[in-house]
């Protein structure tokens, strides 16, 4: 018996390009993360070939999940074709020689950043986000460690009184993005900046949700069918963006989340927000044949 | 030194506080020796002693903020059992926000400095577990309102407010879950005279409405003398000399309770 016969041969890279060991730690703690909806793992995030806080935890967990025969879908705030999505598509690509695509319905995993879909995603899909700052009491609680004590006890109160001084000083609820949700009625956790228009897509979905910081070194999941709640008070209502009359001004594409363009004349247009969905609505009012998925929203309401 | 604080009393029924032999120390410095302590309901006990002596460790270990090396407390209330030292900290955090109230000396200890005053009051509320904002809004405006704080400044930040005003929102979200227990660490110290004055008109007629058992700290023999019904007497971590108000004040029996008593600038 040699070293040799015991060891692999040496290979410039590894698949996936994460090492072994480095993709079996994260995940194990995904797999802890799914087991504890909601409550953060921490690991030991790699470096990889991009800069902290460009989505380099969504990247390692996207390194650790591809096989050859999956496609991969990266959008970028809800586009396929911004300089991010793309160089992280063609990274993916070239680590594991799976195909990729921009088409919600083809992929097998799809990373994103900020935003979800349109169109409903299944139970034999994965949606990882990318996540900046995972840790939701770190606007009420800077001390990471007396944060974590809040999370063993649940004592979200400040939570809640985050929103009480919001409606206070302005009346209503001014949190946008990275809305703090209750998951499986235990952790609150942020669902990374996905707005408001996307956390109800959470709750009791089809789809595996795993959020990753590359930065905070924290992985949390959404597992299948499991309760998103927003933080709410009993008789203030959770309202989502009131997109559902807006027309994206190149698609025609109308009752989905838009991205806002302000014109000269001080007047804005508006173009959806997912953009693959949006190239689907034109082809198809272009006569082509297009497999449209069915989406959460329907006219601007939440549909599922 | 032990020294019961049971014999002579006001009114005769179980005390709603006792702890026994609290005993405390810090590396080298033992900063409380066998205290041991009563307060009844609707009563309020004085503590009184020098910077040091280890009055302000006793009341945090009375809201259970400090583990004692030693010692026992308990609270005779009907859905608390056992030796509250013994509580873990999710136990000791529930017990306090609901029955325990505490207004310190630093306001900056007790209060959320940029949040409104109403928000500091609703915290208490949201820790208790109310998710009402309508129920929020009133209750927090009510307890301001029993604080005679100007209501129409009850969403300003208490760092835009006057140490005495700050005092009031402290004492609002002490009272606004109606505890069975108030402690007030130096309520008013650093206070001018005037606003003391006010300060301690609103606790004493607070306590005379809500019946509420109070433990005051204080090292101004004037407070303890206006507000309180029993006096302890501390130096050194122990308790010297303890009784009713006027018989510690006018009869003095310790050398140093004589000393503090006739102390004058």
């Amino acid at each position: 018996m040699s070293l040799k016969s015991l060891t692999r041969e040496w290979e410039p890279m590894s698949y996936g390009f994460l090492d072994a060991s480095a993709k079996r730690e994260v995940r194990r703690k995904m797999l802890k993360a799914i087991a504890v909806p909601g409550c953060q793992m921490p690991y030991a995030s790699r470096e990889v070939p991009m800069a902290r806080g460009w989505g380099t935890g969504g990247l390692q967990v996207s390194c650790t999940l591809l096989n050859p025969r999956m496609s991969i879908k990266v959008i970028d705030q809800g586009a396929d074709d911004s300089v991010n999505a793309v160089s992280i598509r063609k990274f993916l690509a070239r680590v594991s020689g799976a195909p990729v695509t921009m088409n919600t319905l083809e992929a097998d995993l799809i990373q994103s950043r900020h935003r979800i879909p349109e169109e409903v995603l299944r139970a034999d899909q994965v949606l990882v986000l990318q996540v900046p700052n995972p840790e939701p009491l770190r606007s009420v609680q800077p001390n990471l460690s007396i944060a974590r004590q809040m999370h063993a006890d649940a004592d979200y109160g400040r939570m809640w009184l985050q929103l009480y001084e919001q409606i206070v000083r302005s009346g209503r609820v001014m949190q946008g993005a990275s809305y703090p949700s209750l998951v499986n009625g235990r952790f609150v956790m942020t669902p990374s900046p996905i707005p408001r228009w996307d956390v109800p897509k959470l709750n009791m979905a089809n789809h595996l949700t795993i959020l990753s910081a590359g930065r905070e070194k924290r992985i949390h999941a959404v597992p299948p069918f499991t309760r998103v709640e927003p933080l709410v008070f009993d008789d203030v209502p959770y309202r989502v963006e009131e997109h559902g009359a807006l027309v994206c001004h190149r698609s025609g594409a109308k009752g989905f989340f838009m991205n806002e363009i302000p014109q000269d004349d001080g007047s804005s247009s508006y173009e959806v927000s997912d953009s693959e969905w949006g190239v689907k609505t034109i082809r198809l009012a272009e006569g082509a044949r297009v497999e449209m998925g069915k989406t959460w929203y329907r006219n601007g309401e939440f549909s599922q | 030194m032990t020294l019961s604080l049971d014999a002579p009393r006001l009114v005769t029924t179980q005390p709603l506080l006792t702890a026994r032999d609290v005993s405390k120390s810090y590396g080298a410095v033992q900063a409380l020796r066998n205290v041991s302590a009563t307060a009844y309901p609707g009563e309020v006990l004085g503590i009184v002693g020098e910077s040091g002596s280890g009055k302000s460790t006793f009341l945090r270990c009375l809201n259970l903020e400090e583990t004692p090396d030693t010692g026992s407390y308990t609270l005779d209330l009907p859905d608390v059992q056992g030796n509250l030292f013994d509580l873990d900290r999710f136990g000791r955090r529930m017990l306090c926000a609901k029955r325990i109230g505490i207004v310190y000396q630093n306001p900056h200890l007790g209060l959320l400095m940029t949040h409104s005053s109403s928000g500091n009051v609703a915290e208490r509320l949201l820790i208790a577990g109310e998710r009402s904002f309508a129920t929020l809004r009133a209750k927090a405006r009510g307890a301001l309102e029993a604080s005679e704080f100007p209501l129409e400044r009850m969403d300003a930040p208490p760092i835009e407010l006057s140490g005495g005003m700050q005092q009031r929102v402290q004492l609002a979200k002490a009272i606004a879950l109606e505890p069975a227990l108030l402690l007030l660490d130096e309520p008013t110290t650093g206070l001018d005279v005037s606003v003391q004055a006010l300060v301690l008109d609103t606790l004493k007629r607070l306590q005379a409405e809500r019946r509420i058992t109070m433990v005051i700290v204080s090292h101004d023999l004037g407070v303890i003398r206006t507000m309180s019904d029993r006096v302890m007497v501390m130096r050194r971590g122990e308790v010297v000399e303890a009784g009713l108000a006027d018989q510690v004040f006018q009869d003095p029996q310790h050398a140093y309770t004589q000393q503090l008593v006739h102390a004058k600038l």
